[in-house]
């Protein structure tokens, strides 16, 4: 089984340092596209590829590209940022990438900007990430003495600059248009779309946003080809590559893997993460992160890709499962990822600012057994109003996905909170 | 007053970028990292080489949990209280932790040397639940081990 992405990390070993990298193959795509290919011919290569983008959306990479201006006559600098700002709970892929392996980042970012001709690149990453900070910062330099960065890239005309920038906090920063307002040094509010950030992004230059998974795949797509990163994945998958997919909760080997793109939801519970801890049995999970719906015992067979997760109600979002077992309470649950969301709400818009903070309040009285029957309408009435195209971002109607299916799955255990004036699994 | 250093480090930070506005949390991370904390009156200090006002450089600096705009102390504790952490448990650590120290969230010990904050997902998930002490993260964390990992910081 091929593990591009992860097949030089070795957990505890420190990452590769640019000359080991270089023997083992790093930036030959770099010395690739520089000489051999075109802009055009590198976007259309990825788009054949199916590569879809790994932060949660899948939309095709190489077509968000194609809607940058290209030319000598468009607005310059244009920019590339790595969105490594990964903030969404439950959720810890990135952090493998970054620690493990920072120039094969360094050289899909060379790709990708390449490939939309930018000037400039940022790599945007969390704080929590010390390690990847020191790591990257390291691997930057080397890049940059090695000549794979800066001013005329390998002789061929062709410049580009690299600049981390370590986060201060908040979940608003992964979404890509609040992203550019902090970069920009605002408040991390998101931008109305349109202009998309193709078109006006950062400091109103065309710019780029992918996450680290999806650059991470750059370079073995540029060395491989398009129809053996298709051939990565699981027989009829419709998705393309491998996939780094994780599993938390109390299952007896959590962790995070690079597997085929459509391995089942079984698979990854009972082979990679060892199912079970013994005494605890699975009720349910979100399979990609805090803002997607849950799976439950009757999708165990359902394949992690895009369009088959989609196609049973839920996302396949980031790939990092958290599973829900038969000793945690659902409502409990629930009431943390909206604690969460309310928090984490930048307050600019209404329903957002407003709701999610109610949600989390009636939550809470239905789990301390103050709840009344009347209240699971408040928390329907919320899962449609602040629904999509209400609110001004995705993070409200994120944040409905798990309480929407748990209300749809779990509904006998609020009811069962509401009618004993308790939570069952505490007392 | 803004130390030399500190003002160096800014206008560093400053030339970097197309406005001197877009420098602010850099800024704001600078005055940190060497006081532990923005004052009002360094907020102030800071405003004026940003060319914003107070208040404007403020709204900047409350967005972002991690700008800490009240004294804090030496080290910062973050717990995680995210999904996989309170999953595994994490309110034992948050219990135990109140508990010995004698302080809540938002709060720090009288001697200066803690503070004790909740956190959003660390990213660490399979190794939940986790904390970090100042840079140090922490994983797998039992109540039983915080009394240890406590003791390396003054």
């Amino acid at each position: 089984m091929e593990k591009p992405l992860t097949q030089h990390i070795v957990p505890g070993r420190p990452p590769l340092s640019l000359k080991e990298y270089e023997q083992v193959g790093g930036y030959q795509s770099v010395r690739k596209v520089l000489k051999e290919m075109t802009p055009a011919e590198v976007q259309t290569l990825v788009k054949d590829s199916n590569l879809r983008g790994r932060g949660g959306a899948g939309f095709n990479t190489g077509l968000k590209w194609s809607f940058v201006p290209m030319g000598d006559d468009v607005p310059r600098p244009k920019y590339l940022v790595a969105n490594a700002d990964e903030m969404e709970p439950g959720t810890f892929k990135d952090r493998l990438l970054l620690e493990g392996n920072p120039h094969q980042l360094i050289e899909g970012m060379i790709v990708a900007s390449y490939a939309i001709q930018a000037d400039i690149s940022y790599v945007f990453l969390r704080f929590a990430y010390k390690l990847a900070a020191q790591e990257i910062t390291k691997a930057i330099n080397e890049a940059y003495e090695a000549g794979y960065l800066g001013k005329n890239i390998l002789g061929s005309g062709y410049s580009l600059e690299m600049h981390l920038h370590t986060g201060v906090g908040r979940y608003m920063c992964g979404e890509e248009t609040a992203l550019l307002n902090a970069l920009e040094g605002k408040r991390a509010n998101p931008r109305a779309k349109p202009p998309f950030p193709q078109v006006s992004g950062l400091y109103g230059k065309p710019t780029i946003v992918n996450n680290v998974e999806t650059l991470c795949c750059l370079p073995h797509i540029v060395n491989n080809g398009a129809e053996w990163f298709k051939g990565l994945s699981r027989n009829k998958s419709e998705d393309a590559g491998t996939k780094l997919y994780g599993v938390s909760g109390k299952v007896n080997k959590p962790g995070c893997w690079e597997l085929p793109m459509g391995v089942t939801v079984r698979e990854l519970l009972e082979e990679y993460a060892g199912g079970m801890k013994n005494g605890y049995k699975f009720r349910g999970a979100l399979p990609g992160g805090a803002s997607t719906d849950f799976l439950v015992e009757e999708h165990l067979d359902v394949k992690m890709d895009y369009n088959s997760v989609a196609a049973v109600g839920s996302r396949m979002g980031t790939g990092t499962m958290i599973v829900l077992d038969d000793q945690t309470c659902p409502v409990g649950f629930v009431q943390n990822l909206q604690h969460f969301f309310a928090q984490e709400s930048c307050g600019f818009c209404t329903p957002c600012r407003e709701g999610l903070p109610w949600v989390e309040k009636v939550l809470g009285s239905i789990d301390n057994g103050t709840g009344k029957q009347t209240d699971l309408n408040i928390l329907d009435f919320h899962t449609k109003y602040l629904g999509p195209g209400n609110t001004f971002c995705a993070l409200a109607p994120g944040a409905m996905e798990p309480l929407q299916s748990a209300l749809k799955y779990f509904r006998e255990d609020f009811e069962r909170h509401i009618h004993e004036q308790r939570c069952p699994w505490r007392s | 007053m803004l130390t030399q250093e500190e003002i160096h480090q800014i206008e560093h930070e400053i030339s970097l970028v197309p406005s001197k506005k877009a420098a602010c949390i850099e800024a704001l991370k600078v005055v940190q990292q060497h006081r532990g904390w923005v004052s009002d009156e360094d907020l102030k200090d800071t405003a004026v080489l940003l060319d914003m006002s107070p208040d404007e450089l403020d709204s900047v600096a409350t967005f972002y949990n991690l700008i800490f705009r009240r004294q804090v102390g030496r080290n910062v504790i973050l717990l995680c209280d995210s999904i996989s952490c309170w999953v595994m448990g994490y309110e034992g650590l948050r219990e135990h932790l109140m508990q010995k120290l004698s302080i809540k969230y938002g709060e720090t010990t009288p001697d200066g040397r803690f503070t004790l904050l909740p956190n959003v997902c660390l990213g660490t998930c399979d190794c939940a639940p986790a904390l970090m002490v100042g840079n140090d993260l922490y994983q797998n964390v039992t109540p039983e081990q915080l009394d240890d990992i406590l003791s390396k910081y003054n």
